[in-house]
């Protein structure tokens, strides 16, 4: 992945509106997050291959981290401190943010056709 | 070691947890002309390790840590199966349904050996998940290999006591580490700069082999 370029992700953003897409959405701090620190939490959630269609998104950020917001009809998807993105396959959308060690910390993508895998 | 095994089967959930894990017994029995084979979960599909500098990303994870699985599995020289399930889903599938999968692959192989994680005492849930299906597996055979479970959560030796078998495994300390290196999208973000222990001097080297030089297990007792 490369870091966001924030034009082009928001003309990514623009060409999926009012489609219906296929999203993961996802954030972790890693399994063994309590196993190394007995004061931290393991936290995480993750939902691949929700069916959705949002008729408004935008990327908004400091040029550091990016944050995502999908207004669809009944709410919104929202994902915070994206850094990198890359285009998977020729048309899937795949955008993350990583920590200084290069681990993934949150995930948002967006796609026409169901992620595999 | 004893060397009496006729085959052994190993099951754990991740590619690179059998490196990290068992690398140095299972180089120990290949190298009595043991045969060893891999029965591995998942493909770590949900890893956050993506390379150190980071070279996956979540979509081209799974086909990379295929690829690095495969690797280990020909420095170690053992067979492989990848058994299909999906990294972090294990613990909500049907324990029996895993079981009587493993039941069948085991009734074939036939080993006299089964090495798996200790259920509740080995920290990933898909470690524990896998480990309770195939005890139930082995529970469920006629004739059962013996079952070495490894546990690695905090303060486990506190509640389980000594595990009886420890395997010092430092005459595969290379091949050990050759494995771990082959999860080239994982090893950098969990043994950080040992990735480079031959270039770190000898203090380093000492390091390493400490944390790789002993692997442990608990003989599994059935209770029925």
């Amino acid at each position: 992945m490369k870091p966001i370029e924030v034009e082009s992700v928001q003309q990514c953003l623009d060409d999926f509106t009012n489609k219906q897409v296929y999203i993961h959405v996802e954030t972790t701090n890693g399994a063994y997050a309590s196993h190394f620190d007995d004061k931290a939490y393991n936290v995480g959630a993750y939902v691949r291959n929700a069916q959705v269609t949002f008729n408004q998104a935008k990327i908004v950020g400091d040029g550091n981290a990016y944050r995502v917001g999908l207004k669809t009809e009944f709410g919104w998807i929202y994902a915070e401190g994206l850094t990198d993105w890359v285009i998977h396959e020729g048309s899937k959308l795949l955008l993350a943010g990583h920590d200084r060690e290069g681990r993934l910390m949150v995930a948002l993508q967006i796609s026409e056709t169901p992620f595999n895998n | 070691m004893i060397n009496l095994e006729k085959h052994v089967v190993v099951i754990l959930p991740h590619p690179d947890d059998e490196s990290f894990g068992a690398a140095g017994s299972i180089s120990h029995f290949r190298s009595q002309g043991i045969p060893v084979t891999y029965l591995c979960g998942t493909l770590g599909q949900m890893g956050r390790n993506m390379g150190s500098p980071t070279f996956a990303n979540r979509e081209t994870l799974p086909l990379i840590r295929k690829q690095e699985l495969k690797n280990a599995c020909k420095v170690l020289d053992m067979d492989l199966k990848m058994l299909g399930y999906r990294d972090k889903t294990i613990e909500f599938e049907d324990q029996m349904e895993i079981a009587q999968h493993l039941k069948g692959i085991l009734e074939e192989i036939k080993p006299s050996l089964v090495i798996t994680h200790y259920p509740n005492y080995a920290v990933h849930p898909d470690h524990n998940a896998l480990g309770a299906a195939a005890i139930k597996a082995v529970e469920l055979m006629d004739e059962r290999p013996t079952v070495w479970a490894q546990a690695f959560a905090r303060g486990f030796k506190k509640e389980l006591g000594e595990p009886d078998v420890i395997n010092d495994v430092s005459a595969y300390f290379e091949k050990k580490m050759d494995a771990i290196l082959c999860h080239d999208s994982q090893a950098g973000g969990i043994i950080g700069p040992l990735k480079n222990y031959k270039e770190l001097g000898e203090e380093v080297l000492q390091e390493a082999k400490e944390r790789f030089g002993t692997e442990e297990f608990f003989t599994w007792q059935f209770s029925v």
